[in-house]
């Protein structure tokens, strides 16, 4: 159980999170989710103690993370791969740590094996795939066998068959009756992995709910219809307070479901070529929301169009 | 304990200690064969001459220390460390602990390896170790290793990158300690008290291990007022006050 109240942190003159209260339970894979540069690591460092907030505060299980006792055995974390010396072994890496937190020496090993490492054990980390670096990160934040597992965009470069395993893996760990807390910036990846979402943009919640709840109120739906006698039809949708917009072959509706449209069309007598509900993509829908919260946008279309310009 | 055993396994898992250690022994005996090697009437044999390229191993020393601690921040393993051990106090004095042993080790055994080479080379000197000024000066080489380590550690938790880190450390030690006798007037007074100048007056003291020569033949002798046991104390001091500040600023930063 991760609870956040009010969790500001300011980096000089940027608000990088911004008063985020937020609940992750057990049970369940909660997707952290924000387009990048969003506030999702540096949230993720305070609930470690890496970082200290500004304002606000975050427990687990009711306890700040600096008062857990050997904290490694109540939360797991992979915030980044890379963190690891290249020179020491896969084993060395796991070795002090499991030591630090008196975690016996055989968990070393299982979790190496859970992860599919055992064969490289004894190899330098500086060697390792980013697949394998992520898997080793996977064997650190099980190491304690924790009851709350964070994850920081696990799946960032991963080949598709990586990224199943560890989207398996997270549900598995749910399953046990973890808390599992996971970020992503692809609202696509967190619509297979969590069943519950918490969105930021800038810093600031968005919302919290169900995934499934996210997805359908991000898809703000429409209706497709054709008809030949579209001239009737339209004022007739226009006063039942649908937004009508022309499309190349007939109408796009929304604001009414496409029941109701057969209705108003049978009320008018109107011949229907086609009448489906036409859903946005997920991303689509995500940039919707988080539209005005997306930092670099702006910037990166005002760069490619200067790009352009310069090119020609 | 545990943390001290975490670090000895971070330390000793990692290539830098082994190569930073071998470089020591290297480097010191090399220029002790060279002195000793070198010797004549105008300037004898001494125990204190065998110990003349300690300094050297010593800026080796303080590399691997400074080292042991940056790579913790390049490689980001320093967070991993506050997360499995959220008390940083307790982590960065462990780690300390932990090098400031491996340099007090190295110390030891490269001392009495030149002090042992110089044996070999000049069998018929007076290299007796029969005095306490004598012990001093080979065995006290370990001592100030692990003092010097203390404060490359402190510099490296203060600096966080290996290059900012090991060049200050060493600009500091090898040039602007010497470059501050050059200031008029006050430039040789404060001198007396820069910490590596006092460092040396622990290990040369007032050159009994020297024969009783004066500095002009044999290893140049430190300008600091303090006995060699206070010279000692000083060094510490400014060791334990550069860590003190390591850890604090530590503590209330971000990792």
């Amino acid at each position: 159980m991760i609870e956040a109240k009010g969790l500001t942190k300011r980096y000089g003159k940027t608000l990088a999170v911004d008063d985020l209260s937020f609940n992750v339970t057990p049970g369940k894979v909660t997707g952290f989710l924000g387009p990048n540069g969003a506030g999702k690591s540096t949230t993720m460092r305070m609930v470690l103690g890496l970082d200290n907030p500004t304002g606000g505060q975050v427990s687990i299980g009711g306890k700040r993370y600096n008062e857990l006792h050997h904290p490694l055995r109540t939360v797991g974390a992979l915030l980044d791969a890379k963190w690891v010396h290249p020179n020491r072994s896969a084993r060395a890496h796991l070795s002090w740590m499991a030591k630090s937190n008196k975690i016996p020496m055989r968990r070393v090993d299982e979790a190496l094996d859970v992860v599919g490492l055992t064969s490289v054990a004894n190899k330098r980390a500086g060697g390792f795939s980013l697949g394998m670096s992520q898997r080793l990160g996977i064997a650190s934040a099980l190491l304690g066998d924790p009851e709350v597992l964070l994850f920081d965009e696990p799946v960032n470069g991963l080949d598709p068959e990586g990224i199943l395993w560890i989207r398996r893996f997270m549900q598995r760990l749910a399953e046990e009756g973890r808390t599992v807390f996971v970020s992503s910036h692809l609202l696509s990846e967190m619509a297979l992995t969590a069943t519950e979402l918490v969105v930021i943009g800038r810093g600031k919640l968005i919302s919290q709910g169900s995934t499934d709840d996210f997805v359908a109120k991000a898809t703000d739906s429409t209706v497709k219809v054709r008809s030949p006698q579209l001239d009737k039809l339209r004022p007739a949708l226009s006063s039942a307070s649908a937004v009508v917009t022309d499309a190349e072959d007939g109408l796009i509706v929304s604001g009414l479901d496409s029941a109701k449209i057969g209705e108003i069309a049978m009320q008018q007598s109107v011949v229907l070529h086609e009448l489906s509900p036409q859903r946005g993509s997920l991303e689509e829908a995500f940039m919707q929301i988080t539209g005005d919260s997306v930092q670099y946008h702006a910037d990166i279309e005002a760069e490619a169009r200067k790009a352009l310009e310069s090119s020609h | 304990m545990t943390l001290l055993a975490v670090e000895r396994i971070k330390l000793l898992t990692t290539r830098s200690p082994w190569w930073c250690a071998l470089i020591t022994l290297v480097v010191t005996s090399g220029f002790t064969a060279l002195v000793v090697g070198t010797a004549n009437e105008e300037f004898p044999v001494t125990v204190a001459t065998t110990q003349f390229s300690y300094s050297f191993g010593l800026a080796v020393v303080m590399v691997l220390a400074a080292l042991a601690v940056t790579t913790e921040y390049r490689f980001g393993t320093i967070r991993t460390t506050f997360q499995a051990v959220p008390n940083r106090g307790s982590a960065l004095l462990a780690k300390t602990g932990v090098i400031a042993a491996l340099a007090l080790v190295i110390g030891e055994i490269s001392a009495f390896a030149c002090w042992g080479l110089a044996n070999l080379l000049q069998p018929t000197a007076d290299l007796a170790l029969n005095s306490a000024a004598d012990w001093i000066n080979v065995a006290g080489v370990g001592v100030i290793y692990a003092l010097a380590a203390v404060v490359a550690v402190a510099v490296g938790v203060l600096v966080r990158h290996s290059a900012g880190a090991i060049s200050l450390l060493l600009i500091y030690n090898l040039a602007i300690e010497q470059l501050v006798q050059l200031i008029p007037n006050a430039g040789p007074k404060i001198y007396e008290w820069l910490p590596f100048n006092v460092a040396h007056k622990f290990i040369t003291g007032d050159g009994a291990a020297n024969a009783g020569r004066p500095g002009e033949a044999g290893v140049p002798l430190s300008t600091s007022p303090l006995s060699p046991g206070w010279a000692l104390a000083y060094f510490a001091a400014f060791a334990a006050v550069m860590l003190a500040i390591a850890i604090t600023t530590a503590k209330k930063r971000d990792a």
